[in-house]
């Protein structure tokens, strides 16, 4: 494989369940450079020559193919800014595997910043999956604020898995979605924070077509003193449908505000919000307990299946 | 072998205490399926919930096999051999049936192992295995899946607390045939089930009447039944399921 060390491949397994060269299309990316690329017949990377960052070309009607683009971070103290951009082509039906792992045992920051931009071409089916990861008993702080934006043709489909379990101290995620006729997004956002971790996740998808439609999905534990914050907002221009739910465990004292939203500009615009906080139902500790479970176990056996994609 | 000695349960109402359960003193025995029965708000659901360590008793003492375990937690009474089936099944969020019946098992069984006890309850494994165990499921395949839970976990004394109650007609007539079967392998443990039916009052070893707190009536099958037969303690199943579908409470 590629110069990285065993740190570096503990994160890959933890990111991108790598547990040896990716077949397809890769990027790996390790304290700020890139370790491994790879492009295929359909799939052509090549890094940004202003900037930070690679652009992702995925040709016209690619099929069964997958992209995998993640980082590792094991320098205390290094911070970067990186620009991806995905070019997905008409028709394709493509999987991309993007995700970062950072390791601090120093005593500096060490942050991530990922810009994601995605075309989705007409009729393209992309399924997403970014997973977040930190680990190291350094004081210095491990911070990833990734920056996602969707633009999404007509009747192209996209569907994002997001998940965020251990070991990040702060996050700001920002992900914005623009929606013409037909488009259908799917997010499912898994996020767990414990100690003085503080994660914010924030959405703003535009419904711009006929028939578009969005289901923004957040199921989320904040242990210890934690804090999370969940605003997603749904922007209905046309006869759309979009629905957005904010499903949280709070333990210990762990903090949630939910900040659901949703603005119709069309009569025929049909948006639905749920949100839901509060700690693990007692009756559900009860009946695990009745099994042979202490109330510990029982409680991770309930947060492992929350949390479950 | 389960003895209650003496139990009494208190809770407290506007400063009060309310006895929910007045000094009962009962034995459930080896290899006999007993049945609790009696008028609702009787006291009934609090027993089994005590005898689960769910509730813990004002005074007296609950010994399982010789062992005292009154001051033992849900969970160690679990390991000590309980089961307990809740009569309103518990839902959750992303577990799924298998995973249930797996911890209920307590070790790491297959898919297939796991199946059985689905089949055994009459649900068919393939289709529900995967399942979560949410509010997707109607109130009988809930049910259901609880009793499999119970049965997996294959308890010394294994506790059903009205496993009719919301079920309808197609599921209590299997329902019925699950106790028949688990009664016909009772060999090395006892069931305790609280009912109002007529047909499970049929198959028990013993019957034991609570009313008001208190053991109004307790014996052999035969002795008790006819006693009971057209009193609330022991309807017949289409009478009470029209009523329910009616909306009238059970």
């Amino acid at each position: 494989m590629m110069q990285i060390d065993e740190i570096q491949r503990r994160l890959l397994r933890e990111v991108a369940d790598l547990h040896k060269v990716p077949e397809g299309a890769y990027n790996i990316r390790a304290n700020g450079a890139a370790v491994g690329r790879v492009s295929t017949a359909n799939i052509e990377i090549t890094p940004k020559e202003n900037a930070s960052g690679i652009d992702i070309r995925i040709k016209p009607g690619t099929k069964n193919e997958s992209v995998h683009i993640p980082v590792v971070m094991t320098q205390s103290g290094l911070k970067e800014l990186v620009y991806n951009d995905f070019y997905i082509g008409e028709d394709c039906d493509v999987v991309i595997v993007a995700g970062c792992g950072i390791d601090n045992c120093g005593p500096h920051d060490s942050e991530h910043d990922g810009i994601h931009r995605f075309f989705v071409g007409k009729g393209a089916k992309v399924k997403y999956v970014e997973k977040h990861y930190g680990s190291g008993s350094g004081s210095g702080k491990r911070i990833l604020n990734p920056g996602t934006e969707v633009y999404m043709e007509e009747d192209s489909s996209m569907e994002m898995e997001m998940v965020q379990i251990k070991g990040v101290d702060d996050t700001n995620r920002t992900t914005t979605a623009e929606l013409k006729k037909g488009a259908k997004l799917i997010v499912k956002e898994r996020l767990m924070t414990h100690g003085d971790q503080r994660a914010i996740s924030t959405y703003l998808v535009d419904l711009n077509g006929d028939g578009a439609s969005a289901d923004v999905v957040s199921r989320s534990v904040a242990r210890d003193n934690s804090y999370q914050k969940f605003d997603a907002k749904l922007v209905g221009n046309e006869a759309c449908s979009g629905h957005t739910e904010c499903d949280s465990i709070i333990m210990d004292k762990g903090r949630i505000l939910a900040v659901p939203g949703l603005e119709a500009n069309s009569v025929d615009a049909a948006l639905v919000h749920e949100a839901a906080i509060g700690k693990i139902a007692g009756d559900q500790i009860i009946k695990l307990m009745t099994l042979g479970l202490t109330e510990a176990e029982a409680e991770e056996q309930i947060i492992n299946g929350f949390l479950r994609n | 072998m389960l003895e209650l000695k003496n139990i009494t349960f208190n809770v407290k109402s506007d400063d009060t205490d309310k006895e929910i359960i007045r000094g009962i003193s009962l034995t459930i025995p080896d290899e006999k399926l007993v049945v609790v029965t009696g008028p609702n708000g009787g006291g009934k659901s609090t027993l089994a919930r005590l005898i689960a360590g769910i509730e813990k008793p004002t005074d007296g003492r609950i010994i399982l096999y010789g062992e005292d375990i009154t001051d033992m937690s849900i969970t160690d009474r679990a390991r000590k051999g309980i089961g307990f089936a809740f009569q309103q099944p518990v839902k959750f969020k992303g577990i799924q049936v298998f995973d249930l019946i797996k911890l209920a098992k307590g070790t790491n069984i297959s898919i297939s192992d796991a199946c059985q006890y689905l089949s055994a309850v009459g649900l068919c494994a393939r289709d529900y295995i995967n399942r979560e165990v949410n509010s997707s499921l109607s109130g009988g395949e809930l049910k259901r899946i609880e009793i499999a839970t119970v049965l997996a976990k294959a308890s010394r004394l294994s506790v059903f607390d009205e496993p009719e109650a919301g079920i309808d007609l197609w599921s209590f007539q299997n329902l019925i045939e699950v106790f028949e079967g688990m009664r016909k392998n009772i060999a090395g443990s006892s069931i305790l089930i609280i009912s109002h039916q007529e047909r499970i009052l049929n198959i028990a070893d013993e019957i034991i009447v609570i009313k008001d707190g208190e053991v109004a009536a307790q014996g052999k099958r035969d002795e008790i039944l006819p006693t009971l037969t057209g009193t609330p303690s022991a309807t017949k199943e289409c009478s009470r399921l029209t009523a329910s579908v009616g909306g009238a409470a059970l």
